[in-house]
């Protein structure tokens, strides 16, 4: 693509990405609403598929794991109502995609105002 | 005529709505960033602006991946905040200013800038958020909204040198409005932040002090930025640094800072506040 090298741990969302991720994607936009989330946790399974979720995004989503949904096109602000559904805010996933505990996660955050 | 009063940039993290909601601005964590708002509020209280042009990014509220405007403006009576699914409170309505948006896009379009042209816009965070900040209290909104949004989720994203242009557009647009109302200008987002990715948590302090500085001094800098150069120093969503350049070139005339606060970190993000008035040019003023 024409965005240019890689950004080491820098996910880039672009045309490819967006094509990947698409159904991912549609299933988390539709987090907006709390019905849509209700009916999620009511039954996971029915909802991936109503969206038509390939078996790499529903292992995705499964596995509850930013870095997978990322890999399988998922866009980290339709994500993040994903997220949303289990009380998870962005240190939560931040600390999980860097592997940190949740307190490192945020004295690393403090630690760059310094 | 119309008139550009000044304008205010600052970041819009979902959890400022959480700390409102649960009355924490007094805080360690958040009295830095809140008390930035201090000055606006008094400039606010002075200067009475009747409208508010609110430059920000939408993210996946409103817009969705199955067609995504690069520049989208609404030109409604009414916009609603509505739930993003993470429990923020929805705040209330704000009155729109349909003749300023359409006379916006009319003008924006006869400068070559195809937008995309609302009539219903739901309104997140990015714009609530900041008018919560300026308008403290749950008072009823003393100002009418035009809301702009720029496309920061999906690449290709408009370059810095677009917005910048996109923003003397507006400026010169909102200069042209034949009603005498004043303006005040938001810009909202940023700065450096980084929610996905092993770099998750990235916050680039220098480059943010840097962004600060040609706000002030020297805007045509940021307009030179590369993409790929914001993503590297500001982090994947530091693009919405976007806002804030829109938002400055249109301030048409004699800039002058009034505030600048930088606290780092509001939640994963470099946390920066400016307030600047804007005054006509000395021939502006000689033509009246
Ligand atoms: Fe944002």
């Amino acid at each position: 693509m024409t965005f240019g090298a890689p950004i080491p741990g820098t996910p880039v969302f672009d045309g490819d990405a967006a094509v990947k991720g698409y159904a991912l994607n549609k299933m988390c936009f539709s987090f907006n609403a709390k019905e849509n989330r209700d009916a999620f946790l009511q039954n996971e399974e029915a909802y991936c598929d109503k969206y038509r979720l390939s078996d790499e995004q529903k292992q995705a989503i499964k596995s509850r794991n930013v870095l997978q949904l990322i890999a399988a096109g998922g866009n980290v602000y339709y994500l993040a109502k994903f997220a949303g559904i289990f009380g998870l805010n962005v240190q939560d996933i931040g600390a999980q995609q860097t592997g940190m505990s949740i307190d490192d996660f945020k004295a690393y955050l403090v630690s760059q105002g310094k | 005529m119309a008139r550009i009063i000044g304008g205010l940039t600052t970041s819009h993290v979902p959890s400022i709505g959480k700390a409102i909601a649960q009355k924490e601005q007094e805080s360690p964590y958040w009295k830095p960033f809140f008390d930035a708002f201090k000055p606006a509020h008094e400039w606010l209280a002075r200067e009475k602006p009747d409208v508010a042009v609110v430059i920000y990014n939408d993210h996946g509220l409103n817009n969705f991946l199955d067609k995504m405007p690069t520049f989208a403006i609404g030109a409604a009576a009414e916009y609603h905040n509505a739930d993003e699914g993470w429990g923020i409170p929805v705040l209330k309505p704000f009155r729109g200013h349909p003749k300023l948006s359409w006379h916006i896009i009319e003008s924006l379009v006869a400068d070559e800038f195809d937008i995309t042209m609302c009539q219903e816009v739901l309104v997140d965070h990015a714009f609530t958020l900041p008018m919560a900040l300026m308008y403290p209290g749950n008072i009823d909104w003393p100002v009418a909204t035009v809301p702009v949004m720029l496309n920061s989720v999906q690449h290709p994203l408009p370059t810095a040198r677009r917005c910048y242009k996109l923003g003397q557009a507006i400026g010169r647009a909102i200069d042209s409005f034949p009603e005498d109302i004043k303006v005040v200008l938001l810009g909202t987002g940023g700065l450096s932040h980084q929610l996905d990715g092993k770099r998750a948590g990235f916050i680039n302090k220098p480059f943010d002090l840097w962004c600060m500085d040609k706000m002030r001094n020297d805007p045509e800098a940021l307009a030179r930025l590369s993409n790929h150069e914001i993503v590297e120093k500001a982090g994947s969503q530091g693009v919405e640094l976007m806002t804030w350049i829109a938002m400055r070139a249109a301030m048409t005339g004699r800039v002058k800072e009034l505030h600048a606060t930088y606290h780092v970190p509001i939640s994963n993000t470099g946390g920066a506040v400016m307030l600047f008035e804007n005054n006509p040019q000395p021939h502006a003023i000689a033509a009246e």
